[in-house]
Parts: structure tokens; sequence; C-alpha cells
């Protein structure tokens, strides 16, 4: 099982996501660089990590989406590979097509970082086949544009197959308006595209992926990958 | 080949919080501007273009800002283009 993370140019988890998957998940990673035009074929799975990618200017994710890397990412998920998006890098999935919606200015007006709770709504994904329905993962979260929007007959196509797979949650599972971190639509914090092989989320599984900094509920995501791709 | 100036205004659809806005909002109401309300905060972008014609600069900056300047699931934006010495 080999990772590739993506570094943009303003990525800031790009180290995060690579040691998540390699020191404490124990599988392969490679850093692919933003002016690549080629995956190298031994990939299997591709993060676009969370940051600031090109200053977040003109709305975030969306000159990132323009780089030669994200033509070929786009090939390399149309083809069936798995990417992953965490943060900026779930903006960057909207932004360029392959997944619907888009990050608004969360509703508080604020920036927000602090640890969360998600309530697993999908445990049949490749990235959540090692949870549990209903589960609740503790995983910190850190932005200033979270607020999922999409129409409404979109919306309505991800409650309807299940691409709802994570949603902001009390610590017990309740999932209503005072557990809406940030004013997404239905709660919602990760999807997945339609084919099952783009997962975007907004909170950080890869800063909670080590005991050694408390809490480790992140790293199923990226062991569910590897089990699913086995 | 023609030079052509445009200046694109981009704005949040109606329906979509704006959040800058409401901010601005909250801060005049505390500094007594009471009167004013319902703030949008858009973007303005000036760029120069050059074409065979009026129509095809208009074409151009339009793909230009469906494919990049504008993100058309929440924005809308507007476009005035003008013939250009520079």
């Amino acid at each position: 099982m080999k990772f590739g993370v993506v570094v943009f140019p303003g990525s800031n988890c790009d180290h995060d996501a690579f040691s998540a998957v390699s020191l404490n998940a124990g599988y392969s990673a490679q850093y692919l660089w933003h002016k690549d035009s080629q995956i190298p074929s031994d990939i299997d799975a591709i993060i676009l990590p969370g940051g600031f990618s090109y200053g977040d200017y003109l709305r975030c994710g969306a000159i990132a989406r323009f780089s030669p890397i994200m033509k070929e990412v786009v090939n390399f998920a149309d083809r069936g590979g798995y990417v992953i998006g965490i943060c900026n890098g779930f903006q960057i999935l909207t932004e360029s097509g392959l997944l619907p919606g888009v990050l608004l200015r969360n509703n508080s007006m604020k920036f927000i970082c602090k640890d969360v709770f998600l309530k697993v709504e999908n445990n049949t994904s490749a990235f959540t086949n090692k949870l549990i329905k209903g589960d609740i993962l503790r995983i910190p979260v850190a932005h200033g544009e979270g607020n999922y929007f999409a129409e409404d007959d979109i919306i309505q196509e991800l409650e309807d197959n299940n691409r709802v797979i994570f949603r902001y949650a009390s610590p017990e599972g309740n999932v209503d308006d005072s557990t809406n971190l940030n004013g997404s639509i239905n709660n919602i914090a990760g999807i997945i595209n339609k084919n099952g092989n783009v997962l975007g989320m907004m909170p950080h599984p890869e800063r909670y992926s080590d005991e050694i900094l408390g809490c480790n509920d992140g790293i199923n995501i990226f062991h569910s990958l590897a089990n699913y791709l086995k | 080949m023609n030079n052509y100036k445009a200046f694109v205004t981009i704005r949040l659809r109606d329906g979509i919080l704006d959040v800058q806005g409401k901010t601005v909002e909250n801060a005049l109401h505390s500094m007594a501007f009471n009167s004013i309300n319902n703030i949008k905060i858009g973007k303005y972008v000036e760029l120069n273009v050059e074409a065979e014609s009026f129509e095809s600069a208009e074409e151009i900056v339009n793909q230009a800002c469906m494919q990049l300047i504008a993100n058309p699931i929440i924005e809308d934006y507007f476009i005035d283009l003008v013939e250009s010495e520079e």
C-alpha cells in the first residue's frame, strides 16, 4: 500500500499526512510536487492535505485545482484511483468537480480550531470499513471555510445514496443544530463521490493518528483504505 | 487584434450566507449607523484582454469567469467590457 501526498505551495499538513500514513499506519508514502505532471504507477491512493494552497487567494482551492498535478489527480480518480482530501484538500476536490458542492465561510464568522466529534454514518465505504456505523470519532478541525453547501437536489442525492460519511455530532452521538460546528447542511463533515473512490472531509484524521498525541481515532481511515485495497 | 478592458464584479448569489457582509453590518450598527442594512460584500476584478472583436473578448472573459474567477455554485458575476487604448 503506497500513499502519495500532494504538496502545493501553502500546504501545511503534508508532513502530518505523510507521517500518519507512514510512521503511524505503517504504509509507504511519497510526496508529489504540485508541478509534477505524472503520478508514479505504484501509488495506490492520493492525499490532498490541509493548508492554505496558493494563499487561499480568490477562493479556497480555486487555484490549486489548476496546478499540473491536479489534472493527473482527476485522471487518477476517473480511472478509479483512491483520493482523500482533508480540509483544504476537500476544498480543492469541490473546486475541481471531483466532489459536489462548496465549502463556504463558517456561519459563526470565526476560524474554528478544536477537537470535534464525528458520527460515522457509513462504514461500508473504502475509507470507513474498519469503523463501526454510529461510532463517534474525536478528530480536530482547523478551518475558516468548512460550511458545506450544495443545492437541494445534490444534498438529496448524497443522503439517498449514503454518501454522507461523517457528521458533526455530540460525544454521545446526537446530531442537531447544537452540534453543527460551522453551518454545514445536515451537519455534513465528510462525503464521498458517486463511485466511492474519493473522500472529502474537513476534520483532520492525520492529526489524531498516534496515541502519543492523545488520540488515534483518525488512523482507521487509512487502515480502512489499505484493508479495502488488500 | 484589439485591446479591451474588463471590469468583473462577483457577488454571492441570493440566499448564500454572506458572513463578511453580516460582520460589517454588525460593526456599522455598533457605530450607530442603524439605517444601513443588508450589506453584501463581493469581489472586483479588472483585466486587459486582447481579442479580434468585442464579442470574442466578452467570450474569453466569460470563460475565465466560469472556469476560475467565479464559482457558479455560489456566485454570480457581471462583466463590464470597454475598448481600451492600453
